[in-house]
């Protein structure tokens, strides 16, 4: 109630006193847990390691440059698999999110009781465990190699892609759905001529974004043993060879520069 | 051939839309429903074909009653009854063919609508159909390219094309100037009368429906309150549907029609 009355005027604020007070501990509360949770960290760490730091960069530094240029010859076939875990696994994703997410939107689950909170459930679960851990898991299960990395990716993006795509479910003009109802259209005929139209653009962008993602993803996926330029950085890194550890880390931001303009120019396709 | 009978629409929150409606339309008859916003007109519309699911009460049109049909039955009913929206309701994202031809998709099957593949019949009434609008050249334009005017014809051709024997147009000139409206409701009208078909008309704006159509049914807190001819609704009328407001300036309007500048009198709510 921000309209106060004092002799015999009536004046406005944007809160009462009460709130005001209220809002300024607040912000008192956030300010000392702020300082407080930085003197702890800055009692936990070893500071003279912090200030060797600056030395031991350069020294990596020195050791990684210049990049060892004649070992390119051999990063050819791991940068091309990342691209091939990163394009599968983003489609297979996809065919997987589209039923999934249809089943999560409000205004086309058949039941919001029972199927609603298991397409939500997938969704969820999906999302919230990292496609490197995804890929530690398949490879106890499937073995290592890029198989493990492509399904990976796939399980890690079913999640992303079908929340934005259900959220673009739920955000359809309902009119449209209606007059191809009034039609006599059946169910299946609904969904492909009222809703898929709509949906079209958001699907593809969530499709190029998270192939984008995919891509640095699927980079590091080698670490553990999943196909893909990862592996070789694992080998330099733990060889100690600074000059391939740049190489590979060069090639790397070249394919995700060439990624991000892929999936630009697309974006800009469609919209 | 309509016959709504003790039609009861309640929804979930308590609120009674329609209550004991009881209303017969014979064949080919145009007829304008009018009354106040939340009176209740478009949920009558939408239980007839049932984007509305009714409470209680029969829909019959001509030996079928719809209210209790089956999902495979009731969308081939749904093929006998087109239907015009306020605001259009084109599948913008399609093409203005494709949005004729979704007036068919009733008696196409899946993959062929799918596939865009449908019956050459179909097409050549599409092509009449969008001729008669006069929309011929605007078959290969994005819906979302036209102007309102033009969806609506569209959206009339996507219901004609159907094949139907009634029309439910939900407050066709809503979102239209008073010239298009004009045009609009005179189409909608001309076409009921070449096919022969009955029409239910949602309207806000009672001078246009006095003008076009031979019967008016006002509405007024899911009840109706006034039946008759154009003519009859006198500003006692008027105010027993839409409650006390100076009506003479909306009346008079009708009479002098014949001047296309004539202003539209604005309804007061």
């Amino acid at each position: 109630m921000p309209v106060l009355t004092e002799n015999d005027t009536r004046i406005w604020r944007r809160r009462t006193t009460g709130k005001s007070l209220v809002l300024w501990f607040g912000w008192l509360l956030g300010l000392a847990a702020f300082v407080v949770c930085w003197q702890r960290i800055s009692g936990a760490t070893t500071w003279f390691f912090v200030q060797d730091a600056p030395r031991i960069a350069g020294d990596i530094w020195t050791r990684a440059t210049p990049p060892r240029w004649e070992y390119l010859s051999q990063l050819g076939k791991p940068i091309w698999d990342t691209l091939n875990i990163a394009t599968l696994g983003t489609l297979i994703a996809l065919v997987l999110a589209v039923p999934v997410a249809f089943l999560a939107a409000r205004n086309t689950t058949p039941s919001k009781l029972i199927v609603r909170p298991i397409a939500l459930l997938i969704i969820v679960s999906t999302r919230s465990i990292n496609s490197l851990i995804w890929a530690l898991l398949l490879i106890a299960i499937i073995g290592p190699g890029v198989f493990a990395g492509v399904i990976a990716i796939a399980i890690r993006s079913v999640g992303f892609c079908a929340k934005l795509i259900y959220e673009a479910i739920e955000e359809i003009e309902h009119a449209q759905v209606e007059a191809i109802t009034a039609t006599g259209a059946s169910r299946w005929q609904v969904m492909a001529y009222g809703i898929v139209p709509q949906i079209l653009p958001a699907f593809a962008g969530v499709a190029v974004f998270r192939w984008d993602i995919n891509i640095r993803e699927s980079t590091v996926l080698g670490l553990v043993g999943a196909g893909g330029i990862g592996l070789q950085l694992s080998a330099s890194l733990n060889t100690l060879a600074w000059p391939q550890v740049s190489l590979i880390l060069l090639v790397i931001l070249f394919a995700v520069v060439i990624s991000e303009w892929v999936s630009a120019k697309v974006r800009g396709a469609i919209i | 051939m309509l016959q709504l009978k003790k039609l009861v629409k309640t929804y979930r929150t308590g609120d009674q839309a329609l209550k004991m409606i009881d209303l017969e339309v014979p064949d080919g008859q145009v007829l304008a429903l009018i009354g106040p916003s939340g009176a209740g007109k478009s949920t009558m519309i939408r239980c007839i074909n049932r984007l509305v699911e009714p409470s209680s009460g029969e829909v019959w049109l001509d030996e079928t009653e719809l209210t209790r049909l089956g999902a495979g039955a009731l969308r081939r009913a749904r093929r006998k009854m087109g239907m015009i929206f306020q605001e259009y309701a084109l599948v913008e994202r399609l093409t203005v063919m494709e949005n004729v031809l979704s007036g068919r998709l009733g008696y196409v099957g899946f993959w062929r609508s799918l596939a865009r593949r449908y019956p050459q019949k179909d097409v050549d009434e599409a092509f009449r159909l969008l001729d008669r609008v006069g929309l011929l050249h605007m078959a290969d334009k994005r819906a979302d390219e036209l102007s309102g005017g033009q969806r609506q014809r569209i959206g009339i051709c996507r219901a004609l094309i159907q094949d139907p024997k009634l029309l439910l147009v939900d407050e066709p000139t809503a979102s239209l100037d008073p010239k298009t409206s004009r045009q609009i409701m005179r189409l909608i009208c001309e076409l009921c009368a070449e096919r022969g078909l009955a029409a239910i008309i949602n309207i806000h704006d009672v001078a246009l429906a006095q003008m076009f159509v031979s019967r008016v049914v006002g509405l007024r807190f899911g009840e109706i309150v006034f039946d008759g001819g154009p003519t009859e609704l006198s500003p006692d009328k008027l105010t027993e549907i839409y409650g006390e407001e100076d009506w003479e300036a909306t009346i008079e309007t009708v009479e002098d029609e014949t001047e296309e500048a004539a202003p539209v009198a604005a309804v007061a709510p």
